[in-house]
């Protein structure tokens, strides 16, 4: 390939250079989908301020603030790996069931045993691997549309948990419990640093490397991707391998925090369509290739923040639902109007 | 030119849902050779490419390159050994930059991470090779222009250093400046020794560019000729079976021409400054330019598609300020756009469905059935010449040029009184295309108002009764029908300084 001296550039060129540094900086900033998440952030946090103080409770206490971190993670963990999937212009729909089933074989594998604990935790993420690899496969190899292919899987595994348990299963072991549960380093819970590491993790493999440039290329048209030469299939299950480990560690996080694996905790924490609510909420585009992790956390800290607020103004369930409802089609609404503002 | 044989095809069989498009094709492809390939819409020359690109597995037949058989499962496979190729459809990614866009599935690495900087030098490199300094790599697609983007296109197929280099219908979105330099780095890598099939249905370019023509017919060969063997007569003779005369169909006389029924004063946009001018029922003016110069924005400022800043449009001497398409359609406008993948099907729907969605949004079913000369989906698709396995086909599913035809229908069917087109020949064969140029000029002699963007300068000549020509944004004259080609460019150029 020829390649010219870039100090030989013409100065037209190099105009041309410096205008396209001042458009790469706009693109990259202001139009950045995640700006107006934190933005609503900052807005609810204060609407949540006022609120919660008029009414006589307090909210930016310490205590409070590890709760709200607290709920984040679990969530938050999920929540990324949904993100990757989304990009990809897939979805994973089989998370709340693999978490419940992951909390099990946590539970099971470790066994009350100090000594148990590693090869549980590999255990499960393999077990983690091993679902993402299948969804992979069947929505890329058989073809299935991957919502009708996740739900299945989630029915599957729904299947497993009812055959293997009836009911929750010990065996975390204290230490471990402790450890990633509860342990926190001021305002700081040892299980929100976990939450920021796989956070930075997949913020990094999604800015630079070939995987994550990939995840945006296929979301962006996998027709395009794969005419350039791209393979598509390898990206497609690599995602889902990704979404589906992020759910096994939520899974080993739940299972510390409750110290037992329950059957439950995953649907009834609604983590599937909880987590492509953040996702969305973060400003990532459901047909894919727009958008990133850091929406996505400003989106599950919204939610973290609203879940507080009406905890402690005690309201019933229907009013949380229709709020919640409400910021979520406000938010795709006024991403869609900035969409089309761009284009 | 060597005479070492790169690429030989033979008997390339292959069919959709049971329908054989392609009936034992060969081909060869020397080193150092431009390689046109000829043939109508729906001819099966795409289809062809894309076996040799791994997008389609041909069902029979043998693929050689170096006289070694090879087969392609994967596009991935086809460029590894050195196929490059640039789709007739656009095949870039909206969302991402230049150079993402370049080095899709290939992106350099060091250390695991993506060297943006190195693949950011690169693209710039390639941009400067072809002489590209409007945008830079790391500008989104989504802000190119058509001819931009084409031009992405071509330096991604070239960055891979591919021995072998299709280009379907590169020209097709390009101006006839863009076209000079894409000759020249075909002819730069001619040099290389890098073999290039060529698919055009501009027979100019194809006489100036190509060593040797293919005609393909109804998925099989016609004839491979030495060009400099052969001409343009032969060619369009081999290509749909008989003689066309050339000629352009008869303009209007002046006293055809009736009310001025669009008239545009003082129009103003984001890239338009004070534009003003009329056209009458029965005429067709139009509308040159380079690439960028106004053209396509006064269209769909007029139309409502992009706001007006000041100015005036009138229809039938009424002021009119559409804030919507919809709106201009219902007032008796009509649009052709020239990006119709993206602007005028819906891909996945059936021919019939997309020739009837505009009448259908403005025609309450009760008043199609009573209105007088509404045409059936049958007869548009005679009207126009298209090819297709019937009305249920779904679009997407069309050879390019057919589905442009498809757009056309569906604006006929509206019955515009005043109907844009912008660019109605681009990838249509000369033999529809002729067809097509003859039904405009029906269409005015029928009382409608057209207005018409071209970049092939022969039939913006032919066509128009009057030639408007922009520049920058700007009216920079009117020239009457028939104008030369060296009057055109230079008001296009604005080398010229006449008072418009
Ligand atoms: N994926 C597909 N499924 C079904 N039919 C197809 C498909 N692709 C192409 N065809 C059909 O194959 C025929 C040849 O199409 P092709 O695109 O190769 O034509 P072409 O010669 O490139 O025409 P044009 O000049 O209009 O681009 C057409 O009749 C088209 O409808
Ligand atoms: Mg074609």
């Amino acid at each position: 390939m020829t390649v010219v001296d870039p100090s030989e550039s013409s100065p037209g060129t190099r105009a041309a250079a410096r205008k396209e540094r001042v458009a790469g900086w706009r693109v990259g900033v202001l139009a950045s989908p995640a700006a107006p998440v934190y933005g609503a952030l900052i807005g609810i946090i204060v609407l949540a301020w006022i609120v919660v103080t008029i009414d006589g409770g307090e909210f930016l206490t310490t205590g409070n603030i590890v709760n709200m971190l607290q709920r984040s993670v679990a969530l938050g963990i999920v929540s990324l790996g949904q993100t990757v999937v989304i990009l990809l212009g897939s979805l994973d729909l089989s998370v709340a069931a693999l978490i419940s089933l992951s909390s099990l074989v946590t539970a099971q594998q470790m066994d009350g045993q100090p000594g148990n604990v590693i090869p549980a935790i590999l255990i499960v993420l393999a077990m983690g691997a091993g679902v993402g690899l299948a969804n992979g496969l069947i929505i890329t190899k058989l073809r299935v549309n991957a919502f009708i292919a996740t739900l299945g899987m989630a029915l599957i595994l729904g299947g497993i948990i009812e055959n293997g348990w009836s009911g929750p299963q010990g065996g975390v072991t204290d230490a471990f419990s402790q450890d990633l549960g509860y342990t926190r380093f001021g305002v700081i819970p040892m299980s929100f640093i976990l939450f920021a590491v796989v956070a930075v993790v997949i913020w990094f493999i999604l800015r630079s490397t070939r995987f994550g440039y990939r995840v945006y290329a296929v979301g962006g048209s996998e027709d395009v991707s794969k005419l350039s030469g791209l393979r598509t299939h390898r990206t497609i299950i690599g995602a889902h391998i990704v979404c589906s480990l992020t759910a096994v560690i939520t899974g080993i996080f739940l299972a510390s925090r409750l110290k037992a694996g329950t059957p439950t905790v995953g649907l009834d924490g609604g983590y599937d369509l909880e987590s492509i609510a953040a996702v969305v909420l973060g400003g990532t585009a459901l047909t894919g290739g727009r958008g990133g992790v850091i929406g996505t956390i400003g989106g599950v800290f919204i939610l973290a923040v609203l879940d507080n607020v009406f905890n402690q103004l005690e309201f019933n369930s229907f009013v949380r639902d229709v709020v919640r409802g409400i910021v979520i089609i406000a938010a795709v609404a006024i991403y869609a109007r900035r969409q089309e503002k761009k284009a | 030119m060597s005479e070492q044989t790169l690429l030989q095809m033979e008997g390339i069989r292959k069919s959709f849902v049971g329908v054989e498009v392609l009936h034992g094709v060969d081909l060869d492809l020397r080193a150092g050779e431009i390689h046109a390939i000829v043939g109508e819409n729906g001819a099966g020359k795409s289809t062809l490419m894309k076996t040799l690109a791994g997008v389609h597995a041909p069902d029979e037949g043998t693929i050689r390159i170096d006289g070694q058989e090879v087969s392609f499962h994967h596009p991935a496979a086809a460029q590894a050994a050195g196929v490059g190729i640039v789709y007739q459809e656009f095949n870039l990614l909206p969302d991402r930059n230049v150079a993402e866009n370049i080095f899709i599935g290939r992106e350099p690495v060091r250390a695991g991470i993506v060297d943006r900087r190195k693949m950011e030098r690169e693209t710039a490199a390639l941009l400067e090779e072809v002489g590209e300094a409007s945008f830079g790599p790391r500008t989104p697609v989504r802000w190119l222009s058509v001819a931009q983007q084409q031009v992405v296109e071509i330096v991604k197929a070239r960055s891979l250093n591919a021995r072998i280099l299709v280009l379907d219908e590169p020209t097709a979105a390009l101006a006839e400046g863009e076209v000079e330099l894409l000759f020249t780095l075909v002819r730069r890598l001619q040099e290389l020794g890098v073999g290039v099939l060529y698919i055009s249905h501009r027979l100019r370019e194809v006489f100036a560019l190509s060593d040797r023509i293919t005609v393909i017919k109804d998925g099989g060969v016609v004839k491979t000729l030495n060009t400099a063997e052969t001409n343009q007569r032969e060619l369009v003779n081999l290509m749909v079976g008989r003689e066309l005369d050339g000629y352009f169909p008869e303009r209007g006389a002046k006293d055809d021409l009736g009310d001025v029924r669009l008239k545009v004063s003082g129009l103003s946009t984001a890239l338009l400054r004070d534009v003003s001018f009329e056209v009458r029922a029965g005429e067709i003016v139009g509308l040159a330019g380079l690439q960028g110069s106004g053209r396509t924005e006064i269209a769909r400022a007029v139309f409502g598609a992009d706001p007006i800043a000041d100015g005036t449009v009138e229809i039938d001497g009424k002021a009119k300020r559409f804030k919507h398409p919809r709106q201009a359609v219902k007032a008796g406008l009509g649009f052709i756009t020239e990006d119709r993948k993206a602007e005028g099907l819906a891909l996945a729907q059936s021919i019939s469905d997309n020739m009837l969605l505009a009448v259908r949004t403005v025609m309450p079913s009760r008043k199609r059935r009573s209105t007088p000369g509404l045409m059936t989906v049958k007869e548009l698709a005679e009207v126009t010449e298209l090819r297709a396995r019937g009305p249920e086909q779904e679009v997407r599913f069309l050879s390019g040029g057919n589905q442009q035809k498809v757009v056309l229908s569906k604006w006929l069917e509206t019955q515009p009184g005043i109907l844009i087109f912008d660019e109605p020949t681009r990838g249509i064969d000369v033999g529809a295309k002729a067809g097509i140029h003859d039904l405009i000029r029906k269409l005015a002699k029928d009382g409608v108002a057209v207005l018409m963007i071209s970049s092939e300068l022969p039939e913006l000549i032919g066509m128009s009764d009057r030639i408007l020509v922009m520049h920058e944004g700007v009216l920079a004259g009117e020239l009457p029908g028939g104008a030369s080609e060296p009057q055109i460019m230079e008001l296009a150029t604005g080398s010229a300084e006449v008072a418009a």
